[in-house]
């Protein structure tokens, strides 16, 4: 009875499994069509524009399995035009740099926020917490001019700078450091460590699983950002793949699939690899310091 | 401790802040004072204040109203949905399933997903032609015009919370594992029922994960804007036009002022927002004890 229970709260919750990866799945598969079989498909689509007329009765359906495996798609996107690389580059290209500034940024001041006496510094970290939860569109006009004073508009560097300043990672390593008993910190210090010496040999190396759940969580979000390349770049041969692939979309929908997949992968992959940081990650940033 | 040892902490501390703060400042708090001082004056080049006369101007235009209320019209139709289901999916992987593991992974892969790379899967789906009508025409109903009418506020609700689940599945996990197993066994001695025991046991003690969720949850949802903007551009059906759209289009046509004014506001009624849960929380604790 108790087993019958167990296997069909299973198979509920493997349905539901089933939805959630379907969009991925049917990336994947997709990705193995040839440019000829996607055309056939999925070419009504966007075809219509008004809601009344129009081919009656025709439809397009998510098709699952390729009619024929082959993986011209790949090669077009990989070896036949640069375009889809150069855009993963500058994808990398801003995602990268941003992940280790915050992280080396935000391992300092979390230090000196969590585990240091500092008059001032709640009322500090509350200001932190404030802009963290605030919409991008907020602080868009100053930070256009600000980046134009600085003479890095349209460059990599509007967007990697206000990333490694981003709030969220003094957060999320504050909330790892203070699990990093003072008694610890008190004692190198009678042993004569100064503070340097304390946060490199004692704090970082407690800290590892925060800084890791800090990696993986900012390669998900930055690797997904949008807003920030269409509005401080306007050269569409710097845009990352993320505005690059809603372009291909309209044009270019035979490689559609395994631009998308090929898009997807290094984030997947890494969450895979480190799924337990990440949820550690969210799951300490869901409780309040 | 004496007060040298005092001196020197509060300096190490000051020294170890100053990179995080000093780049936070430059390019968050600065330009955010910056955009409220702007939202005061009038849009010429020097700057006349004006007093509330741009947020007078914000609030009688057309375009803002429609704006807020599709915002607010997603934040009331997408916080319920999410919390709903990602709370049943929680309870559900917290009782005695196999495959746990795996099933949970399921559920929150979707959170790393970048939008863009799923945006054709979903216009194959809610298409004129799409496959959602395709499945609806073959149980005999009309076909719905999922991106180009009032739909499209559903549409754009479902893909939102497909991708946004997984975070509330790991928060109320945690939550759900922090409840002690012998609550329930001594509820179970004293003739509770399944549904005493999670009215009584669970969502009481889920409360503190529950409000933090909500919070986080309508957050967010004032942040959409990847979902429409890939999926239906920089011109969206009106019932999917949401702040964050009016906000890119009045920087695209450099109407500062509203702009600022448009982000001043909505930062206040995130502070209110945030003043506001952590009040109730603050009621409900004391309540419990």
């Amino acid at each position: 009875m108790v087993q019958l229970h167990k296997y069909a709260l299973t198979v509920l919750l493997l349905l539901f499994a089933l939805i959630t990866l379907f969009p991925i799945v049917l990336t994947v598969t997709g990705s193995f069509m040839t440019e000829r079989e996607i055309g056939l498909n999925y070419d009504l689509i966007g075809n219509m524009t008004s809601a009344d007329g129009g081919p009656q009765g025709q439809f397009v359906n998510w098709k699952l399995v390729p009619d024929w495996v082959t993986l011209e798609q790949f090669r077009n996107v990989l070896i036949d035009s640069p375009t889809f690389l150069l855009r993963f580059w500058n994808s990398m290209m801003l995602v990268a740099p941003i992940i280790a500034g915050q992280t080396i940024v935000a391992s300092l001041a979390a230090f000196a926020l969590a585990n240091l006496r500092l008059p001032g510094k709640d009322a500090l970290f509350l200001v932190y917490i404030v802009a963290m939860l605030m919409p991008f569109q907020v602080t868009l006009v100053p930070n256009y001019i600000m980046a134009d004073e600085l003479g890095i508009l349209n460059r990599a560097a509007a967007i990697v700078l206000p990333g490694i300043f981003a709030p969220f990672g003094v957060f999320l390593l504050r909330q790892f450091y203070l699990h990093i008993p003072s008694p610890i910190i008190e004692a190198a210090r009678m042993d004569g460590a100064g503070y340097a010496r304390i946060f490199l040999a004692i704090v970082l190396p407690l800290a590892k699983s925060g800084i890791a759940a800090l990696v993986v969580l900012l390669f998900a979000d930055y690797w997904n950002m949008v807003e920030q390349p269409l509005v401080f770049i306007d050269d569409p041969l710097k845009h990352p793949l993320s505005v690059y692939l809603s372009r291909i979309l309209e044009g270019e929908r035979g490689v559609g699939f395994a631009a998308s997949l090929l898009y997807m992968s290094p984030v997947i992959l890494l969450f895979l690899y480190a799924e337990t940081y990440f949820v550690q990650g969210i799951q300490s940033s869901g409780i309040k310091g | 401790m004496n007060i040298h040892w005092r001196k020197k902490e509060i300096a190490a501390a000051f020294m170890f802040l100053m990179p995080s703060a000093g780049g936070f400042a430059l390019f968050y708090v600065i330009p955010f004072a910056m955009g409220l001082v702007y939202s005061f004056q009038d849009g010429t080049p020097d700057g006349a204040f004006v007093g509330l006369a741009g947020y007078r101007e914000l609030l009688a235009s057309a375009s803002f109203r429609k704006a807020a209320w599709n915002t607010a019209l997603f934040t009331f139709m997408s916080v319920p949905l999410m919390i709903g289901s990602s709370l049943c999916l929680a309870i559900l992987l917290n009782k005695s399933v196999y495959l746990r593991k795996w099933l949970r992974t399921a559920f929150i892969l979707p959170l790393v997903v970048p939008v863009a790379s799923v945006v054709f899967i979903w216009q194959i789906g809610f298409d004129w032609n799409g496959a959602v009508n395709a499945w609806m025409h073959s149980f005999g109903m009309e076909r719905i015009d999922w991106m180009k009418s009032d739909w499209a506020i559903v549409t754009v609700t479902l893909v939102y919370a497909w991708k946004n689940m997984g975070y509330n599945v790991i928060l109320f996990l945690a939550g759900l594992q922090n409840i002690p197993e012998s609550y329930y066994e001594i509820a179970r001695l004293e003739g509770a029922g399944p549904f005493t025991s999670w009215r009584s046991i669970t969502m009481v003690y889920l409360m503190p994960t529950l409000f933090f969720v909500v919070l986080m949850s309508i957050i967010g949802s004032f942040k959409v804007f990847r979902e429409t903007y890939l999926i239906a551009g920089n011109y969206p059906h009106d019932s999917i036009y949401m702040l964050q759209h009016y906000m890119n289009n009045m920087f695209l046509s450099l109407d500062i002022q509203k702009l600022t004014a448009a982000a001043s506001l909505m930062v206040g009624s995130i502070m209110i927002l945030v003043a506001g849960l952590y009040l109730l929380e603050r009621r409900f604790r004391t309540f419990m004890e």
